[in-house]
């Protein structure tokens, strides 16, 4: 069965059984948009810059990044240096020299028909990358290289019946993004892994995320394309030593999407295996909605880039002393960083776990940098934040800042908010309402500790249950417990329950 | 001094492949035509290979300069209404081109 087209059904294989006869192999390009203040080539603002807002289409934008007739591009010296550090910390050589090279193709979201990449001499490469998966093994992922470039434009389909790239009716383009400074980290294949292929996958993205965010070269933020992973994946026969035809699932966007997209591709090319049909080499889609792959472009002509040297821009050679300088300023790995979180913080080993799982380590530290106690910190990231996390099917740490956090659990402390309380503020920073002591504020909902006002609604209260002060005279402490909850019902859930008691008990002491 | 290469012919397919990259329409006669031109060009440029040796690096920038840099400085910037200026056609601040029917490399 030659034409592999005919096997483009959604037929999987059951998980088990496509490991137990084939062995997946894995390849990542992982591409990491800088912020640096400005573009690759221009002096642009760049809109991936740790300060950026959102903002208008088209505004961000100098003629080198639309390929205007006359412009010329000029390399950013700080682009060069991230880079470096991004080499260094993924364990790579830095290239003596590199150049730029013309990756040529037609698509409009890039103006000048091609793209300034590079091509046979990147800025780095050889490397290797220690990943931790969750069960705490250890793998270390091979390196081929990291190399420059710059990011394109954005296209957004508009029209069609399903408003995805086929049936469009017209494409608009921003160009704001065009230029972006990119290093592409592509890894050399990914043998061995067998039936934790998935989780490899997501932990090495999760690593080179760690990695990017240490460094404080990029936001790194999935959900807005600061990383984005084009994922590679390939089976072979149980003992066969040439691998199979690969497909590349494109753009998967969060690290849950990483694994279930490499997982999906397992049993979807099993199936066409056992089935007696081929692989195509191609590139798929992932649709995150259907937790599924569609095919996309065929390699093919298209695929014809012809690179060449970029003649308008000149070869870098850094200087042993700058590499010397960078390396000396690396952060810890994020294995180091993890190891001294577990020994500083005190978690047991299960509590850790916890927060790896759930990518939070980073969070954690900046919460409790910011001030805060490491178990109160654990507690709202793996509570709270986590829950609303999970049910809108986001990364916990995109909801909230750490110092929003911190700046929640003192109100706490400090007695201003109940947990209760404490939780509606959340939602009110989650939902964008501002800091913590903002949505204090403008949804009124600090603790009523003004004893006057307790008083008051205690007076009420026993109004309406008058034996109750007896029967804690009694010695029936718990008779309390109906006061206290009138009183929070009466105040809306704000006063300080702890305080309404000892008043409740002073009263009966009289 | 090594054997003169062979020489490099620039065929119909090879024009016709490279217009298709090009998303340039061409008629049999200028496919032939250009092969012809092509070849022509192409050998020109081939009788480099005469005088390189191996010990001779290959040259992609005639200046020896290297590490041309500009420091992280925000500059000027177009302004949007600049952007679109030269636009066919343009749509809520971007600009509208016809339904794409490739994809993003």
């Amino acid at each position: 069965m030659a034409d592999g087209t005919a096997f483009a059904s959604d037929a999987l294989l059951d998980y088990d059984e496509a490991l137990a006869k084939y062995e997946p192999v894995l390849g990542f390009e992982v591409h990491v948009e800088l912020s640096t203040r400005t573009k690759m080539f221009s002096a642009a603002p760049n809109p991936a810059a740790a300060d950026s807002g959102s903002v208008e289409p088209n505004t961000m934008v100098a003629p080198v990044d639309m390929g205007l007739p006359g412009s010329l591009p000029v390399v950013n010296a700080q682009a060069v240096r991230y880079s470096i550090s991004l080499g260094l910390a993924l364990g790579c050589s830095i290239a003596e020299t590199c150049r730029f090279a013309r990756k040529n193709y037609f698509y409009p979201d890039l103006g000048k028909n091609y793209q300034i990449s590079q091509y046979d001499e990147p800025i780095a490469f050889d490397g290797s990358v220690e990943v931790e998966l969750e069960d705490g093994t250890t793998w270390t992922v091979p390196i081929e290289r990291a190399h420059m470039e710059e990011d394109a434009g954005k296209l957004t389909h508009v029209g069609g019946a399903t408003g995805r790239i086929q049936g469009a009716d017209w494409s608009l383009v921003d160009y704001n993004r065009a230029g972006v400074p990119l290093v592409e980290i592509v890894t050399k294949p990914i043998v061995g892994a067998g039936a934790a292929a998935p989780q490899l996958a997501k932990a090495y993205v999760a690593t080179i995320r760690d990695i990017v965010r240490s460094l404080g070269i990029s936001e790194a933020r999935m959900e807005r394309g600061n990383l984005r992973c084009d994922a590679n994946v390939s089976l072979r026969p149980r003992g066969r030593e040439r691998f199979g035809t690969r497909t590349e699932t494109k753009n998967v966007n969060s690290l849950r999407s990483v694994e279930r997209a490499v997982r999906y591709e397992i049993r979807r090319q099993a199936a066409i295996l056992e089935a007696g049909g081929t692989i195509v080499q191609e590139t798929r889609h992932w649709h995150e909605d259907t937790g599924t792959t569609s095919a996309g472009r065929p390699k093919s002509d298209a695929d014809d880039y012809r690179y060449f040297p970029e003649p308008d821009l000149l070869p870098i050679q850094p200087s042993a002393e700058l590499i010397a300088e960078l390396r000396a300023a690396l952060p810890e790995t994020p294995t180091q960083f993890r190891r001294r979180l577990q020994a500083d913080y005190g978690f047991t080993e299960s509590e850790f776990r916890d927060l790896v799982n759930a990518n939070l380590l980073v969070e954690l530290e900046e919460t409790v940098g910011k001030g805060a106690a490491p178990a109160q910190a654990r507690k709202w990231w793996l509570g709270e934040i986590l829950r609303i996390a999970n049910s809108r099917g986001v990364e916990a740490g995109t909801l909230v800042s750490p110092l929003h956090v911190s700046e929640l659990i003192a109100l706490v402390e400090n007695g201003d908010l109940t947990d209760r309380l404490a939780r509606q503020v959340l939602e009110g920073v989650v939902a964008g309402e501002g800091s913590p002591e903002e949505v204090v504020k403008a949804r009124g909902l600090a603790v009523v500790s003004d004893d006057t006002a307790l008083t008051a609604a205690i007076d009420e209260a026993l109004a309406a249950q008058p034996d109750v002060l007896q029967k804690i005279r009694d010695g029936k402490v718990q008779a309390a417990g109906a006061v206290i909850g009138a009183v929070m019902k009466a105040m809306r859930g704000q006063a300080d329950a702890a305080r309404v008691r000892e008043l409740v008990l002073e009263r009966a002491a009289r | 001094m090594t054997d003169a290469p062979e020489p490099v012919v620039i065929t119909a397919a090879d024009v016709q492949h490279l217009a298709g990259l090009a998303r340039i329409a061409l008629t049999p006669e200028e496919i032939e035509h250009l092969a012809g031109e092509l070849t022509q060009i192409v050998d020109s440029v081939a009788k480099v290979r005469e005088v390189a040796t191996p010990d001779v690096p290959a040259t992609s920038h005639p200046v020896p300069l290297v590490n041309v840099l500009r420091p992280d400085v925000p500059g000027a910037v177009l302004t949007q209404q600049q952007v679109l200026s030269g636009a066919p056609d343009a749509s809520d601040g971007r600009f509208r081109v016809p339904a794409i029917l490739g994809e993003e490399q």
